[in-house]
Order: C-alpha cells, then sequence, then structure tokens
C-alpha cells in the first residue's frame, strides 16, 4: 500500500479537466484546476463547503461550460452520473423498476437483469416499490444501480453518502469499491467523509478554489497545505482514520466532527 | 339530444383526452402557473387573429409559442425567479389583449365567450380542427414520452444520459401552446388551466404507472365533459364553468373516497 510509483501511470485517462477556471460575479469559484480520472482509479474530490467541488463535476459532466480551461473527454466515454440531490416529485407514480431504466433510452432490460443490478448494490427485491417510498439509503443505492445500468466508464457521485447514517456510509464506500474492482471503471467522487473514504482512494484531490494538493492518500495527509486546509486536529486525526474508526476524540474525549470547516490561508 | 349538444360532446371529449396527459405532465413538473401564463396570454392571440384576419386557434398558437420560448430564453439572463417572470408575462399579454380588442369596437367581439369558452358553439369545421390538431399533439407526446419522462425527474441526470434536455422542454411547451388554444374553445381563456391539471391531479391517487395516470386523466376530463353539459342543460347554467365544477366535484370525490375507506 505504501507503494509510491503510480498504478495507473501507463493507462491513458476516461476523462481530463485542465486548468478549469469559473467564475462567478467577480469571484472566481474555481482556479485553474485540473484532475484526471483513469481506468480502475478512484479519485476523490476533498475540500471544505463552497470550494466548488460540485461544480468542478459539473464541468466534467458537461453541464456547465467553464470560462477558461478544457475537459477531454474519452471518445464513446459513457458516464454513469449520481447528482447531489434528487428528488421525486410525489404527484409522479413511478417504481424503483422503472425509475432504473429511464436513463436508458429505447434499450430493453429483463425483470432478471433489473433485479441482478439492484442486488449488486444490495437493494434486491424492491423492483415494484414506489420510488418516494424507499428510504434514503435505499434511493441512494437504486441511483446507483441506475448508472451502473447504463454500464459506465466513469462512475460519478456527487456526495453519495447524503442522509445516510455512519455504518451504512462505510458500506456504501466499500460497495463502490467492490463496484471499481469488479467492473474496472474510474470513480470520480465528491465527498466530506474524509476518513471513510481515504483508505480505498487512489488518488485524493483537495480543492479550495484551486487544487491545494493532490496525490496518494498518505502523500496528502502529509502536505503542509492540507493540514492548513483542515486544521492540524482532523488533519492529524486522519492518519488514524485510515485504520477505519468512525471518529476521533479531542484531548477532552469529546467527538471530533469530521467536516472540513478549517478556512484555508 | 340537440345536435349541438353532441357537437360539444364530441369537441369537448377530444380536447379532455389529449388535455389530461399533457395535465399529467404539468403536475409532475410543478407547471400549473406555467400554463395559466399560457391561457392569459391566448387573449393576446385572439385579438391578433382578428387584427390579421387569421384562424383564431393559429392566433393564440402563436402567441403561446412566443410567451413559451421567452420563458425560456429569459429564465437565465434576467435573473428573476420562474414564477415572477410568469406573473409579469401572464399579466402583461393579458392587458396587451384587452387592448388590443378595445381597439376594435367596430366588429362585435364576445369577450364572454373567450374568456368562458363556447362550447354549445361547436361546429363540425371545430370538430374537424380539434380531431386533427389533437392526434398531432397526442402523436408528438408519444414521441416525447420516455425522453420527457427522464426530463422531468431530473434534467441534469437526463442530460448527462445523453438526452437533449433543452428541445424536450422546448417541444413538451409547445404541445402545452396548442392544447392551450384548442381548450380555449371548450372552457374558455380564464379556465383553460384547470381542464389541463384537475383530471391529473383527479387520477394520481388511483395510479401506479405514469401512462396510468396519463389515461386516468383523459378518461376523467372526458367525465368532466360529459357531465358538466349535462348539468348545463339540466341547470341551465354557463357551460365551460359547468364543466370545471364537475371536474373539480370529480377530484373531491376522488380525493374523499379512499379516505373513508381507511
Amino acid at each position: 500500500m505504501l507503494d509510491s510509483n503510480d498504478p495507473f501511470a501507463g493507462a491513458d485517462p476516461l476523462i481530463e479537466a485542465n486548468s478549469i477556471t469559473v467564475v462567478y460575479g467577480n469571484k472566481e469559484i474555481l482556479s485553474a484546476a485540473s484532475l484526471k480520472v483513469r481506468s480502475g482509479e478512484i479519485v476523490t474530490l476533498i475540500g471544505p463547503n463552497g470550494a466548488g467541488k460540485t461544480t468542478i463535476v459539473r464541468v466534467v459532466l458537461g453541464l456547465m461550460a467553464p470560462d477558461r480551461g478544457t475537459v477531454v473527454r474519452r471518445p464513446d466515454l459513457v458516464i454513469g452520473y449520481m447528482p447531489q440531490n434528487l428528488h421525486i416529485d410525489k404527484t409522479l407514480p413511478l417504481t424503483v423498476g422503472r425509475f432504473l431504466v429511464l436513463g436508458s433510452g429505447r434499450r430493453r432490460y429483463s425483470e432478471e437483469l433489473k433485479f441482478q443490478i439492484l442486488d449488486e448494490v444490495g437493494v434486491g427485491g424492491i423492483l415494484e416499490t414506489p420510488v418516494q417510498a424507499v428510504s434514503g439509503g435505499e434511493f441512494q443505492r437504486v441511483v446507483l444501480a441506475r448508472a451502473l445500468l447504463r454500464d459506465p466508464d466513469l462512475l460519478v457521485l456527487d456526495e453519495p453518502s447524503q442522509g445516510i447514517d455512519v455504518t451504512g456510509q462505510a458500506d456504501l464506500y466499500r460497495l463502490i469499491t467492490r463496484i471499481r474492482d469488479r467492473r474496472g471503471c474510474g470513480v470520480l467522487m465528491v465527498s466530506h467523509d474524509l476518513h471513510l473514504v481515504m483508505a480505498d482512494t487512489d488518488e485524493v484531490v483537495c480543492l479550495n478554489h484551486h487544487v491545494c494538493c493532490a496525490g496518494h492518500p498518505e502523500t496528502v495527509t502529509n502536505d503542509p497545505s492540507y493540514i492548513q486546509l483542515f486544521g492540524k486536529q482532523v488533519a492529524g486525526a486522519l492518519a488514524v482514520y485510515q485504520h477505519h474508526h468512525d471518529h476521533d476524540h479531542d484531548a477532552d474525549g469529546n467527538v471530533v466532527p469530521l467536516d472540513g470547516d478549517g478556512g484555508h490561508g | 339530444m340537440d345536435d349541438f349538444m353532441i357537437r360539444a360532446l364530441i369537441g369537448g371529449f377530444g380536447v379532455a383526452a389529449v388535455a389530461g396527459p399533457l395535465g399529467a405532465f404539468v403536475v409532475w413538473r410543478r407547471m400549473a402557473f406555467f400554463g395559466g401564463t399560457l391561457s392569459h396570454s391566448a387573449l393576446l392571440g385572439v385579438a391578433l387573429g382578428f387584427l390579421l384576419g387569421i384562424n383564431l386557434n393559429v392566433g393564440i398558437f402563436a402567441v403561446c409559442a412566443v410567451v413559451a420560448v421567452l420563458l425560456v430564453t429569459l429564465a437565465r439572463p434576467s435573473g428573476l425567479s420562474n414564477d415572477t417572470l410568469l406573473g409579469i408575462l401572464a399579466h402583461a399579454s393579458l392587458a396587451l389583449g384587452l387592448i388590443a380588442l378595445s381597439f376594435m369596437e367596430t366588429q362585435r367581439i364576445d369577450l364572454m365567450s373567450y374568456l368562458f369558452g363556447d362550447v354549445l358553439a361547436t361546429t363540425v369545421f371545430d370538430i374537424t380542427l380539434i380531431y386533427g390538431i389533437g392526434a398531432i399533439v397526442a402523436g408528438g407526446l408519444a414521441l416525447l414520452w420516455r425522453p420527457l419522462l427522464a426530463v422531468t425527474v431530473d434534467e441534469e441526470l437526463a442530460l448527462v444520459e445523453g438526452i437533449p434536455v433543452k428541445a424536450v422542454n422546448l417541444g413538451f411547451m409547445l404541445l402545452l401552446a396548442v392544447i392551450v388554444a384548442l381548450a380555449m374553445k371548450v372552457v374558455g381563456i380564464l379556465l383553460v388551466t384547470s381542464l389541463i391539471i384537475i383530471p391529473a391531479a383527479t387520477a394520481r391517487r388511483f395510479s401506479t404507472t405514469p401512462e396510468q395516470m396519463a389515461a386516468f386523466a383523459a378518461v376523467g376530463g372526458c367525465i368532466a365533459v360529459a357531465a358538466g353539459l349535462w348539468g348545463s342543460m339540466q341547470f341551465d347554467t354557463p357551460s365551460g364553468p359547468s364543466i370545471v365544477t364537475a371536474a373539480f366535484a370529480l377530484f373531491v370525490l376522488a380525493t374523499a373516497v379512499p379516505a373513508f375507506k381507511r
């Protein structure tokens, strides 16, 4: 695990964002931020609220044009996307099974295949349930299943663990890692749960309007700009968190939250 | 039954059958106010139709289409929220329509029949028009159905999945503009939205799939037309408002009945 050689060094990137700058009013939300994702690689974007994480994801997805910079996609790249907040109006009668195939155009899928894909994400057996009746955690997995049904080369997940309790979050990240292992797709995700994602992430991109630091988790956690961004306490705690604890304690024994709320110098 | 009554029924059924499924999307997408704006601007279309000497339905469709395109294009640059923009366009176009009509006092125009509909005066030509255009709208909606449903669930997800979201949205709004122009004959400008959304809202609790809700909305709309026309004959009430009242009564009934069961 401490191998400093980049195992993806030879691989062509699935997607590459170069020097992305996005200006909103007179404020630069993103300043020359770059990132790339290769097949089989998990890239995690971390950073404080309002750091531009979702913005760069939107640029990568092509939902938004950057003011400067370019996005290069591998030709015929299939992207599976899991947005941050997906709300379906209560007036729309829609079963989970129907929701699954909405993103696949005219292609037909057998009930068996739909069941299998739900089973893969751990929620088999809710095909006929209305989408509004499943729990938040189940629905996140259903959205993930819809992305997987497209057999994507790249999975893009914007805060996939929102609204899920801590054990559920750990399960979800393990699931994402398993999916990567099995399918060999690239994964780009935004996450607040630094302690949970660090262990299985190949590359961490630490963003605060610009890319503060990027690299293997163990390199990044020792990077001065990372420690400056998240504060010594949280940054230090993360070294412990690689051992899969779900929280840490400060000097007084209080639980230390791991949401990066630290400022940036 | 009198001939004019049969023509009114046939015409009303044609409009309700198409307005129902479109209305389902209006309900799912929370666009009821958008429908209202289109119908308000329809009066300007009536005035234009008279001024230019063209078919009134064409005039209404043209104005509604312009308003729909304006809404889509103005939403971003103006920085105004959608409901504010809708309010501005609805009442500006209504005021302009009333002014334009006031210039034409020499031509006797029965404003009431446009505001509240005149389904009892449905002609054979009207019926041909309703079924011809209605078939086109139904066909268009069938073609748009799958992508439109995906866009209704989540626009950004649909865009990432390769659906041309803008074109789909524009197509839907144009279909809505057509149905507003058609429905005006039945219930009038002021009540058009009700024929679109009330049957769809009524259908919700009986439906488990989007298609079912669209079909139930179409049937419910037709029942409202029949019941409203019957009531209009029975109690000598204005036809348009009677149809809307019947639709409302169905909605109340549908809302209340399952509540008693539990």
